[in-house]
């Protein structure tokens, strides 16, 4: 199809532009020697950024989020093998029903979800903490690990399981030697969804937590205060630098594990 | 087939999936079914008042205040959702048909300004759009205007931009996933038949890619009608939505039960929304099974 | 590995693999429906049949795969209707190869005898052992992503044949190669089976496949066996019309039995008029009525010359020619009200290729119809 894309290519870079317009403040705020958010920009200044480092609430809080995201992933994971391999090897009464109450959570707003685990809460005595937190965020994260886990055990060869038992290893063995190798990527793209979602949610967490709170309920609480706005901007900077670093080092490896691949594959067809 | 034999052969399945189901029943099922149990009740000062009553409905009903916020989150919602699909589909399209060896790169390059905090992209509107915000000191210092514009800030209008830019990428996914399944050959067999490049795309790109245009509109329609964080930060009294009336109630006012009937009412007009859009749609969808 | 796996003086007398009235349902599909058949020790076996008929179902059974819904699955003279496939000493090589994406070559072919425990030199050295065995010496350290199909095939055998199987199983397992190495693989195996002395099972929907490799065929047919026998026997006396058809290319022709005349089988066409077969030309048990004879097409012969002749023969117009090169396939118009019939004839010296419309004399004989 000759077709001019000019014009679509215009557009791209306009829509780039939008998505860009307010995260691109970030680094010029975070750095502008002003406790004033605004232009002009007075002078440049790294003050917020060892404002952050002394704030030690900012690191509990951080520490919290942290713990409630490793935990919560985690506990999807787990979720998400558990139903995923349910769906795809077996058959039993209620598949349907069951699977449509965890995947609920996708369609549900979360505002919701997290007034009526309250309304539990309050119901029961509950006090709130950490762990009332970690549930919310494992029921958000456990559609996406079942989604990310189910494709990944559908793209596994039946064939392979039974090749295995075939050649007379029993069920363990084969879940170990087989299955899980081949699964491990969906492992850690689900682990990895998990974290991120719980480490940036912010309604569940606000109606969940006790005393300690998370890092969004954290910001939350400090953009209240125009004069921490600056230190503000500074922690956004170093959450988006961190999380692309991390995602570049997470690229380059799977990278460059395929590049090996293919690279022995042409050696070895030689 | 006998129904003892069938439980026999569940157990497999219910023993893998037991833990996931039992921890979305208590946590999920039950509390909602709870919401739904309280907000037939009424709270009187600091106790609950158990008896069956349609009193917080009709209260949401009758007062013009809780009619106004419902609709006007649904506006604000259905807005949202056409604006961030009809915008992304483009982008979408282009990645998808012209992206060449760059797609995964510019896929990459529209994820970036998400890898940070949620409330602070939210928040980061309320810095452009402010008093003395990036416009209208830009504006200011380039004469254009001698008083800050007030208008842009603290309105409905404001909660669309910030939303419509929070939801951008989870329109552009879906939309390219499906247009990237579309077989090439297809439309250059509309080609060869006498379309014309406009003619092939509504008749085949466009039907095609429905699947992703439809989980795209879903996506960003259920979490924006209960947004919480938007209006509260950009949307001022003018752009306030329902989900700030269930956490007032709660809290503030001390009204469990009828912030429980705000949610209830809340979910069904999800829950109505989307299943109406979805039958209009289905034949899109029954193609793909 | 089984617990019968020491050494035991193979009985002749005992089928290798005994199936009775096997029955499997898939929710309330019926895909095998009360089957018996014993396999001897050291055949070739094949499971020939179009797809849906219950075979793969059939061979999965015998695995260990999938459990009948009843009936009896005995392998050596033991009984294993229950036990799970890493339990029976029999080992498969799929149809997908299956061969383990995230290990080489060498630890593929190994995979089983990780349980066994072995010194990790002996491991090594049988795994080479095997290697040759299938010609695949060198190829010990080859990722197996980097195997062509024809090497995975290899490879999937030498895992499977490593285990010392007393049945080796196979699942359609030429059917993803060419033509080509479809046909060296045929031989291969064949040469294979008989260098190593196990029971082969083939599961197949490719007759000429099963012709040339098997001992001995079960043609089935929705999840029943229709024909059991030697491949000569299935091909010339096959005991339906659906064996026929399925089995290569028949002619069909209706006829009428009239009865026994003279220990001959009488049977009146319009087409070749009254012809007397020999009792052992049905492989049914007929009863006088209407009838089908097949003729395959080889059987048949154009004459060429007008020195050429044969038992019987009739004049034929030519309505359809189809060559092949070293062949070539006339339809030709039957005297009677029967559909054209096909003859194949070998492209030789003196040969001619006719045309359409042309009328020629066909040859034939009583020797090889068949009545169905």
């Amino acid at each position: 199809m000759k077709k001019n894309s000019r014009p679509l290519l215009i557009y791209l870079f306009i829509y780039l532009g939008f998505l860009y317009a307010p995260v691109v403040l970030l680094p010029l705020f975070a750095f502008n020697d002003s406790a004033i958010i605004a232009f002009p920009l007075s002078g440049f200044t790294t003050d917020w950024f060892s404002w952050l480092m002394e704030d030690e609430s900012l690191f509990r809080a951080l520490k919290n989020s942290v713990l409630i995201a490793v935990t919560a992933s985690f506990i999807s994971t787990i979720f998400g093998v558990l139903t995923a391999r349910a769906m795809a090897r077996h058959r039993f009464l209620g598949k349907q029903s069951m699977f449509g109450l965890i995947m609920a959570p996708l369609f549900l707003p979360e505002i919701i979800v997290g007034v009526s685990i309250l309304i539990v809460l309050m119901q029961l005595g509950l006090a709130l903490s950490l762990w009332t937190v970690i549930a919310g965020h494992v029921l958000l994260a456990t559609p996406f690990s079942v989604s990310i886990l189910t494709t990944a055990f559908n793209n596994l060869d039946r064939s392979l399981e039974e090749a295995s038992l075939d050649l007379g290893e029993n069920r363990i063995g084969t879940f170990f030697r087989v299955i899980l190798p081949l699964v491990t990527p969906g492992l850690i793209s689900s682990l990895l969804i998990g974290f991120t979602i719980s480490l940036d949610e912010f309604v569940i967490a606000f109606f969940l937590t006790g005393t300690d709170p998370t890092l969004p309920v954290y910001i939350w609480s400090l953009l209240r205060f125009p004069s921490k706005l600056p230190v503000v901007m500074a922690l956004g900077f170093i959450l988006l630098v961190a999380s692309l670093v991390l995602l570049s080092i997470f690229e380059f490896y799977r990278r460059r594990s395929e590049s090996l691949a293919s690279g022995k594959e042409n050696s070895g067809i030689k | 087939m006998k129904f003892g034999t069938q439980i026999k052969q569940s157990l497999d399945g219910w023993r893998l999936i037991g833990t996931p189901f039992i921890f979305g029943l208590l946590l999920l099922l039950t509390p909602i079914l709870l919401l739904v149990l309280l907000s037939f009740w009424t709270q009187e000062y600091l106790d609950l008042n158990r008896t069956f009553t349609f009193a917080n409905y009709k209260e949401i009903f009758s007062h013009p205040v809780f009619i106004t916020l419902i609709k006007r989150s649904v506006n604000i919602s259905l807005f949202v959702t056409a604006s961030t699909v009809l915008l992304a589909f483009p982008v979408a399209y282009y990645i998808s048909f012209y992206g060449g060896k760059r797609k995964a790169l510019l896929l990459f390059l529209i994820t970036i300004p998400f890898w940070t905090s949620y409330l602070l992209r939210i928040f980061l509107w309320k810095i452009i759009l402010g008093y003395n915000g990036v416009i209208n000191s830009g504006l200011i210092s380039l004469n254009f205007i001698q008083e800050p514009l007030t208008f842009i800030l603290y309105n409905s209008n404001a909660v669309v931009l910030a939303l419509a830019h929070a939801w951008a990428p989870f329109a552009i996914f879906p939309i390219y996933v499906s247009l990237e399944k579309i077989d090439r050959s297809l439309l250059e067999a509309g080609r060869d038949l006498g379309d014309t490049a406009v003619r092939s795309f509504f008749r085949i790109t466009l039907p095609l890619a429905m699947p992703g245009i439809i989980a795209a509109s879903l996506i960003v329609f259920i979490p924006t009608i209960g947004d919480y964080v938007t209006p509260k930060l950009v949307g001022g009294t003018e752009g306030m939505m329902v989900a700030n009336m269930i956490q007032v109630q709660f809290s503030k006012a001390n009204n469990a039960p009828l912030a429980a009937a705000l949610a209830i009412v809340s979910l069904s007009i999800v829950v109505l929304i989307s299943l109406v859009f979805l039958f209009f749609n289905r034949k899109y969808l029954r193609r793909q099974i | 590995m089984a617990s019968s796996s020491t050494a035991k003086i193979i009985d002749r007398n005992i089928p290798m693999v005994k199936l009775e009235n096997i029955r499997k349902s898939f929710d309330d599909l019926e895909v095998v429906k009360g089957l018996d058949l014993e396999i001897g020790s050291g055949e070739f076996f094949s499971l020939l049949g179009p797809s849906g008929c219950g075979k793969t179902t059939l061979l999965r059974m015998i695995a260990g795969f999938e459990t009948p819904n009843s009936g009896i699955v005995s392998i050596a003279g033991e009984e294993m209707t229950n036990f799970d496939a890493n339990e029976r000493p029999t080992n498969m090589v799929f149809q997908s190869y299956a061969i383990f994406p995230h290990l080489n070559v060498g630890e593929n072919v190994a995979y089983g005898l990780k349980k066994q425990r072995l010194p990790k030199d002996e491991m090594k050295s049988r795994v080479l052992d095997m290697l040759k065995l299938v010609d695949l010496d060198g190829l010990y350290d080859r990722p197996s992503y980097a195997l062509s199909g024809g090497q995975k095939q290899r490879v999937a055998l030498a895992r499977a044949l490593i285990m010392q199987p007393k049945v080796l199983l196979l699942d359609e397992p030429l059917s993803a190669l060419d033509k080509k190495l479809r046909e060296q693989m045929q031989h291969e195996l064949r040469r294979l089976q008989r260098t190593l002395g196990i029971t082969f099972i083939l599961v197949t929907h490719d007759q000429e496949e099963a012709l040339i490799m098997s001992d001995r065929i079960a043609v089935m047919f929705d999840g029943k066996i229709a024909q059991l026998g030697h491949p000569q026997e299935i091909y010339e006396r096959p005991v339906t019309k659906k064996v026929a058809s399925f089995i290569g290319v028949m002619n069909f022709i209706s006829g009428e039995y009239l009865g026994k005349k003279d220990d001959k089988l009488h049977v009146r066409t319009s087409s070749l008029g009254e012809v007397f077969l020999k009792s052992a030309q049905t492989a049914s048990d007929v009863q006088p009525g209407n009838v089908t004879l097949g003729l395959r097409p080889e059987m048949m012969t154009v004459l060429f010359s007008t020195n050429e002749n044969s038992e019987y023969e009739f004049k034929a117009k030519i309505t359809n020619v189809s060559y092949y090169g070293d062949m070539t396939y006339y339809s030709v118009e039957m005297p009677g009200p029967d559909d054209d019939i096909s003859i194949s004839m070998r492209n030789t010296v003196g040969r001619h290729v006719y045309s359409v419309g042309d009328v020629v004399r066909i040859g034939w004989g009583t020797e090889s119809i068949v009545v169905l």
